[in-house]
């Protein structure tokens, strides 16, 4: 927060997805915040903080894929101490235990997605499939049957990633099957949310749609938000721009080895016109990849 | 300090943002004005025109710079824009985002969402095509809306030989449209998206035209300031106290929409019209600010524990107070499927409080296209707009727009999403108050038996009361009351004590029970009045009762009467209160005090003691 009457960008950034945070809190008993480990989660996570001062009483879900990269793990289970955070783990055990899988030649990369990603999301959301939920006083996860649907779900999107993300609003209903209506979407303004839902429906809430991806790292240096290193070169010339699982997340050719060497190369650098999700395979297996997934459920 | 000088290298690196809304009839050229925007100013991703070239190509279809916004399936297919889409770009002066707002009237909601978003608006008019009915009806949502800042680009001029009369023509008629809705547009601005002209770049083929182009009267908007020099209206969005957490702080959190508030300043919270003090501004990860400004999303803590509802506004004890009704005179806008309708309970959503609202009369609705008013319709039709009256189940705070915006606009609810919008013109006269019409229906149903109140207060030897005991929590209010059942049992009255206030949502409950006090305020007011009825005293206790709470109390019971007493109470000013006790005073004291004060109020008998 700024000290002065004239709030800067970061500032106005930071004061509305703070107001939607404590909306959704208030709104949903069922309220779930969803953390790929990826920069923007976290800059998601780290405004939860802000919101409620210092607390995050808000469960964070993760969907392990098993073929996360190896450190993200490691850093999602050390912050989740560190901040003492209501953390939940999600997966496609079946699929895996099938080998139904990209990486072990079963499927395509956007079939591997839906399976591992979108489907676990879904069943893991709505309480059918198991959650494994981190024990503070052991430190490891305990599984967990049966737990509640959640009718709230905050997500980390930003309009400025990819097309069909811009059509989001910040507080969006999915129906039964989890799909996104994109023509139907009941109106939003000003500072009101569609915050009421039907039974069997929920919300997907995206308090950093108007954040872009140069706003987030600089937010990150402001704030001073410690973030998983693989998004910095640790010498071999290389580091990753976006996050995912190993098999289809590529690393770009960048010496970027801190924040601000990464805000410069936004700004002037090689990277002010390439779009940040060039890394993802999958976006580019079939026209428009991405939107087919996200009326699927995937985020 | 160490977090100025971080903050203030920060902002060397941040630029102005502004988001902008691209508005008008259906297939007048929104979309491809956005495309040509983005392709000119070099805002795509690198390759990004190429790759939509080729694809056109290759489907054998002509190049448009719609396409590149066109980033959905279904809106390449269809080749109109359904939904608001956000392209992001920058100019030299400052960064903006574009919300390319669909024209057709199937997605006026999409628009509104786009439009209620922005700052400033570009609206298309084909000059081929002519005024259409949406770009009449854009224009005064604009203005509904509340953004004030309008260009206009008149489009297609390719189309038009680039004919300075037909611009004439166009910009005529608008502006006289504008005009009759108080809108004056900063510019207009003939151009052709698909070539290009007057989009970034002059052209030499409009000679005739010597005004900024569409660039350069975005570049010309002004950034609107904070409002930090209104009265202070910080909506109470909600009370956290995170106790299991070991964090004794209860905060109330919310975003100050105008004005500002330091520490020590008295504040009032409306409707309950509670008082307190700033004790401190809470945040974290930098130091405890001493002051807050319009547009942050603060916490604050109080010196008085005071029980105040998320919903509420608060201001300054020395500054304009906001207006608390439940009429409000207003001017809607229906997106709904459905008509709103009378007798049909809808949810109200203003500032951050939701409240359950009806609608009573319907003044004026208008053509919003046309500008044509309808008088004595029953019912508000999708795409309306209308001046009518709504009625809250309880008080509201808010402000009329022509004084502060923020606070003077609301949304409805129906059927779980939001079907309108409006901003409040003014507060309509309270002779529909909707408790008392209840109880007046009440009691004009109410099958009276033979045996009548006098004849109850014969025989009972005491006249029927509801007394009800208020302050805040532990103040042994519930001991007190219990004391005085006791007595007046012992001494043969016939006296029931009411305990259930534990059940009610106390002050350090940190999750929101807005609607939960609500309904418990308006049962114990039935159920005092059936004691009443029946020749009883009744005894309650309530924490914190707010004025408000209070007269729904009253009326409720009527015709029995209600005591009112305080104990340690700052909630309720003086005369509402029969009897004002300090809360160190002790329970046989202040059981005493209450029988007393009901001797001398001639509920009791005088010798009963």
């Amino acid at each position: 927060m700024n000290q002065t009457e004239t709030m800067t960008q970061l500032d106005a950034l930071e004061a509305q997805s703070v107001y939607i945070l404590r909306e959704a809190y208030r709104s949903f008993k069922d309220l779930v915040m969803l953390w790929s480990i990826g920069k923007d989660s976290t800059v998601l996570l780290w405004l939860a903080r802000k919101a409620f001062f210092g607390h995050v009483p808000i469960p964070l879900m993760h969907i392990d894929t098993n073929f996360k990269i190896k450190e993200m793990i490691e850093y999602r289970d050390r912050f989740a101490k560190e901040w003492k955070l209501n953390m939940i783990v999600g997966q496609n055990v079946d699929a895996l235990s099938r080998k139904q899988t990209f990486p072990d030649g079963g499927l395509g990369r956007i079939d591997c997605c839906k399976k591992l990603k979108s489907e676990a999301l879904k069943h893991t959301l709505s309480g059918e499939w198991p959650r494994w939920v981190m024990n503070h006083t052991t430190g490891s996860y305990d599984k967990q049957e049966n737990g509640d649907a959640f009718t709230g779900v905050i997500v980390g999107a930003r309009a400025d990633e990819e097309g069909s993300r811009s059509k989001e609003r910040y507080f969006s209903p999915r129906d039964q099957q989890s799909e996104w209506d994109i023509a139907e979407q009941p109106p939003e303004m000003w500072n009101q949310f569609n915050t009421d839902f039907a039974p069997g429906t929920h919300i997907r809430i995206h308090p950093l749609l108007d954040w872009t991806e140069l706003n987030i790292w600089q937010y990150i240096k402001r704030e001073d938000i410690p973030i998983i290193d693989l998004y910095f070169d640790n010498g071999s010339g290389k580091r990753y721009r976006s996050l995912g699982c190993a098999p289809c997340t590529g690393q770009v050719e960048s010496t970027a080895k801190n924040v601000a060497d990464i805000i410069e190369e936004l700004k002037s650098g090689k990277f002010s016109n390439i779009a940040e999700r060039s890394g993802r395979r999958q976006d580019a297996e079939d026209d428009g990849g991405l939107e087919t997934l996200r009326r699927d459920g995937y985020m | 300090m160490e977090y100025d000088k971080k903050n203030e290298q920060t902002q060397q690196h941040e630029r102005q943002k502004m988001n902008i809304v691209i508005i008008g009839h259906v297939d007048h050229g929104k979309s491809t004005l956005v495309g040509r925007l983005l392709a000119d100013t070099h805002s795509l991703p690198e390759g990004k025109l190429e790759e939509v070239k080729s694809r056109c190509a290759k489907n054998a279809r002509p190049f448009e710079y719609a396409f590149l916004l066109d980033a959905l399936k279904d809106e390449q297919a269809q080749g109109i824009t359904i939904d608001s889409a956000r392209c992001f770009f920058h100019s030299d002066k400052r960064e903006y985002i574009l919300i390319d707002a669909p024209g057709h009237i199937e997605f006026l909601k999409n628009m509104i969402s786009g439009a209620a978003r922005a700052e400033a608006a570009v609206l298309v008019i084909d000059a081929h095509e002519g005024i259409q009915e949406n770009s009449r009806r854009h224009g005064y949502l604009l203005s509904m809306l509340g953004i004030r800042q309008i260009v206009v680009a008149v489009n297609k001029m390719d189309l038009m030989n680039y004919s300075q009369a037909v611009f004439d023509r166009v910009q005529n008629e608008y502006a006289a449209f504008l005009s009759q809705i108080q809108v004056t547009a900063q510019h207009f601005i003939p151009v052709s998206a698909r070539e290009g002209d007057f989009i970034s770049q002059r052209s030499s083929i409009m000679d005739w035209y010597d005004g900024p182009t569409i660039l350069e009267a975005l570049d010309e908007f002004e950034k609107e300031p904070a409002s930090v020099h209104q009265p202070l209206r910080f909506p109470v969005q909600d009370i956290y106290k995170f106790t299991a957490q070991g964090d004794d702080r209860r905060i109330i959190a919310g975003q100050i929409e105008t004005g500002q508030l330091a520490v020590g300043d008295e504040v009032i919270f409306y409707p309950s019209k509670k008082r307190s003090k700033i004790a401190s501004i809470e945040a974290f990860n930098v130091p405890t600010p001493p002051k807050a400004y319009a547009g942050q999303s603060v916490g604050v803590t109080l010196f008085e524990q005071i029980y105040i509802q998320p919903g509420e506004i608060m201001f300054r004890g020395d500054q304009t107070p906001p207006q608390t009704s439940t009429q409000l005179k207003i001017n809607l806008f229906w997106l709904g499927k459905e008509p709103m309708i009378f007798n049909k309970r809808y949810l109200l959503k203003l500032g951050t409080a939701r409240v359950p609202v009806w609608l009573r009369q319907i003044n004026t609705v208008l053509d919003a296209s046309e500008l044509n008013t309808e008088l004595n319709r029953r019912h508000i039709e999708r795409h309306d707009v209308a001046e009518c009256v709504l009625e809250t189940l309880k008080p509201v705070a808010f402000d009329l727009t022509t004084e502060i915006a923020q606070t003077g606009r609301f949304v409805l609810i129906d059927n779980y999403h939001i079907a309108g919008g409006g901003v409040i013109l003014d507060v309509a006269r309270d002779q529909l108050d909707l408790t008392a019409e209840h109880v007046r229906q009440r009691e004009k149903n109410w099958r009276r038996s033979r045996i009548t109140a006098s004849m109850r207060q014969t025989r009972l030897n005491q006249q029927s009361t509801l007394v009800v005991i208020s302050g805040p929590a532990e103040t042994g209010k519930s001991q007190a009351a219990q004391m005085l059942e006791e007595k007046l049992f012992e001494a043969g009255k016939q006296v029931y004590y009411l305990g259930i206030e534990n059940s009610l949502p106390g002050i350090d409950s940190d999750l929101s029970h807005e609607n939960l006090r609500d309904e418990y305020i308006h049962r114990l007011g039935e159920t005092a009045h059936l004691f009443t009825d029946a020749g009883l005293i009744l005894i309650a206790t309530v924490s914190d009762l707010a004025e408000y709470e209070l007269n729904i109390l009253k009326t409720l019971n009527r015709p029995g009467d209600t005591v009112v007493v305080g104990i340690g109470s700052k909630t309720l000013s003086d005369p509402l209160l029969d009897l004002d006790l300090n809360e160190t005073m002790n329970t046989e004291n202040a059981s005493t005090k209450i029988a007393n004060l009901l001797t001398e109020r001639h509920y009791l008998p005088e010798y009963y003691l």
